[in-house]
């Protein structure tokens, strides 16, 4: 199975002199293409900095991260946004839909980002639209959406960009049982039938079943988890 | 997609209306002001530039055209010798007395003109003729003053000086700055009313023949008079504005205040994109995180802040072409030129962009983690 991200020996440490805190201590994961991974641990234990250090959001103090060849722990602050456009998409607990916008202008956002606009945009967010069963949602704004539609509309959006990592953070938190199980199934697919690597940071033992593998953390180590190098 | 920024700023329609109120008070606070500099400027300076002189020769040390010193009418004869001049005519213009039929006195900025010339004589006669100037006692008053000077219609005679004054005609628009309107007489007359001593004049025109260069004729007859002064129009009325305008103080005061407009602007602006960006900033971040440049989220304030400023700034000079309209039919108008709403147009934009510019600062300093907080 080809690796799709690869962490070794990443270190994060918040804050200097007596009151430095040590997020990360030298973590090892690798994330394959095509799995759906669960990082579970209690509050604090690091798995939202694990989580944003493999999407590039925050910078390693010390390691390698390796995403798709490029090791991108080495990439300066300005590279970041590149590594974040072309490969990765990221499903939040609260949505975080664009509440001035239409269902389908929230996932025609992330395509302009990539610079794709008209009407390839506009075909390719319908597109996705009905792949999450939201096509007749479309023209709605958010604010008129349940809690699983709107996480489907995050991602629907998530996609646009054809990344091949999808991080979700706490995508079941804000759902009830059944909604979030569907979220899940949708997610699984996405790993398993389009060969994307999905993971996902839930405190949620319901969701478990619909995991590849587990890693849990504690203290900013990784305690348990197959796969672990 | 309608554009973020735009939906942004339509979404909360209560801060739009807040924005755009700031922006339109200052556009209109700005532009008027600007305008009625613009309008003092002309009102000082509109006697020296629709006289249809080239040339004008005035006595040495002469700052403004109210104020000017007489000299003899050796020097008028003398310009008419010279080469390159066509017409010389001669022009007093002094500070004098305009008594009302009530008994009441008004200051009145009396102009002596040869009425058979083409320099210096009133324009824009909406009632008699320049010519009627030499029927006994006559003087021509603009009707923007008419209620100033108790004049209710032509025939009505008053005094000047003790001396009578017939109102035999009326011009339309010749503004003054001062709060002395213009009174024209003959120069002869004048003379009479002000006491000036009949082989004196305070100011000769000059206009040039056909061909003839100002700058060289000017520099002729400069040579030639002694112990005056000979300027073309322009500089002469460059001269008259800057000391109404500066030496005074009169125009710092309205410039002053056009800045102020603009302060406030930037001021109201500034608060209510920083305030919306504050309440956007979960989605700047999530932006960010999607891997949004800084650039491209620095496009989204600044286009907010520019539609802002376009709609804010239609509404404004909407306003302010009302505004300066209603000037025109009064003593002080206020004139907002194409070039001016394009200036301002321009200011209006760099305003709002400038404004933004604490959100852009908010926002390259945003981290994306924030959107895993909570």
């Amino acid at each position: 199975m080809a690796v799709a991200i690869e962490v070794g020996g990443v270190t994060k440490s918040f804050g200097s002199g007596d009151a430095v805190v040590h997020a990360l201590v030298g973590v090892d994961l690798t994330v394959n293409t095509g799995e759906v991974l669960f990082l579970m641990g209690p509050s604090g234990s690091g798995k939202t900095t694990l989580l944003s250090i493999m999407g590039c959001i925050l910078r390693p103090t010390g390691g390698v991260v390796v995403i798709g060849g490029e090791e991108v722990s080495r990439l300066t602050e300005r590279e970041m946004p590149r590594v974040r456009l072309e490969r990765i998409g990221f499903i939040f607990q609260g949505f975080n839909l664009f509440p001035a916008l239409t269902v389908q202008e929230n996932v025609e956002l992330a395509l302009d980002l990539k610079g794709v606009r008209g009407g390839k945009a506009r075909h390719r967010s319908r597109e996705l639209l009905e792949r999450v069963g939201l096509l007749d949602k479309a023209t709605q704004w958010p604010t008129n959406l349940s809690g699983g539609q709107k996480q489907r509309v995050a991602i629907a959006r998530a996609l646009a960009g054809e990344p091949a990592i999808i991080l979700a953070d706490e995508p079941t938190a804000a759902l009830d049982g059944t909604t979030g199980r569907a979220i899940l199934d949708l997610l699984r697919e996405l790993a398993h039938e389009r060969g994307r690597s999905v993971v996902i940071v839930t405190h949620d033992n319901r969701a478990l079943p619909y995991a590849d593998r587990i890693v849990t953390i504690e203290d900013g180590r990784i305690s348990n988890g197959e796969g672990v190098k | 997609m309608a554009s973020l920024a735009w939906r942004n700023l339509f979404h909360d329609r209560v801060r739009l209306v807040v924005t755009l109120v700031g922006i339109v008070f200052s556009v209109v606070l700005t532009s008027v002001q600007f305008g009625l500099f613009l309008g003092f400027v002309r009102a000082t300076a509109d006697l020296i530039d629709r006289s249809g002189a080239d040339l004008w020769i005035l006595s040495r040390g002469v700052v403004n055209l109210e104020n000017g010193i007489p000299f003899t009418e050796r020097k008028y004869h003398q310009a008419l010798g010279v080469d390159g001049v066509a017409e010389a005519r001669r022009l007093t213009i002094n500070f004098s007395t305009w008594k009302k039929p009530n008994g009441s006195d008004e200051s009145i900025l009396l102009m002596g003109v040869e009425p058979e010339g083409g320099l210096g004589i009133p324009w824009n006669l909406v009632a008699g003729r320049v010519e009627d100037l030499r029927q006994p006692d006559a003087v021509i008053i603009d009707e923007l003053y008419k209620e100033k000077l108790g004049v209710t219609e032509l025939g009505q005679v008053f005094e000047i000086q003790g001396r009578r004054a017939r109102v035999v005609g009326m011009t339309r628009g010749i503004r003054i700055f001062t709060t002395s309107p213009a009174v024209f007489t003959t120069i002869d007359r004048a003379r009479q009313y002000f006491g000036l001593p009949r082989d004196q004049t305070i100011y000769v025109l000059i206009r040039l023949a056909a061909g003839a260069d100002p700058e060289e004729v000017r520099q002729s007859l400069q040579s030639r008079l002694s112990y005056v002064e000979v300027l073309t129009t322009a500089a002469f009325a460059r001269k008259q504005a800057f000391y109404w305008m500066f030496e005074t103080g009169a125009g710092v005061s309205v410039l002053i205040a056009a800045l102020l407009g603009l302060v406030v602007g930037v001021v109201v602006v500034a608060q209510t994109i920083y305030a919306s960006t504050m309440d956007h900033l979960r989605e700047y971040g999530t932006l960010k995180a999607m891997g949004a440049s800084n650039g491209y989220l620095y496009g989204v304030i600044i286009r907010q802040a520019l539609i802002s400023g376009a709609i804010g700034y239609a509404l404004g000079i909407l306003i302010s072409i009302i505004v300066s309209e209603t000037s025109l039919s009064t003593t002080t108008a206020i004139i907002l030129p194409w070039w001016l709403l394009l200036v301002l147009f321009v200011i209006t934009q760099v305003m709002c962009v400038a404004a933004s510019m604490v959100s852009i600062n908010k926002v390259t300093r945003l981290d994306p983690a924030m959107i895993f907080k909570g």
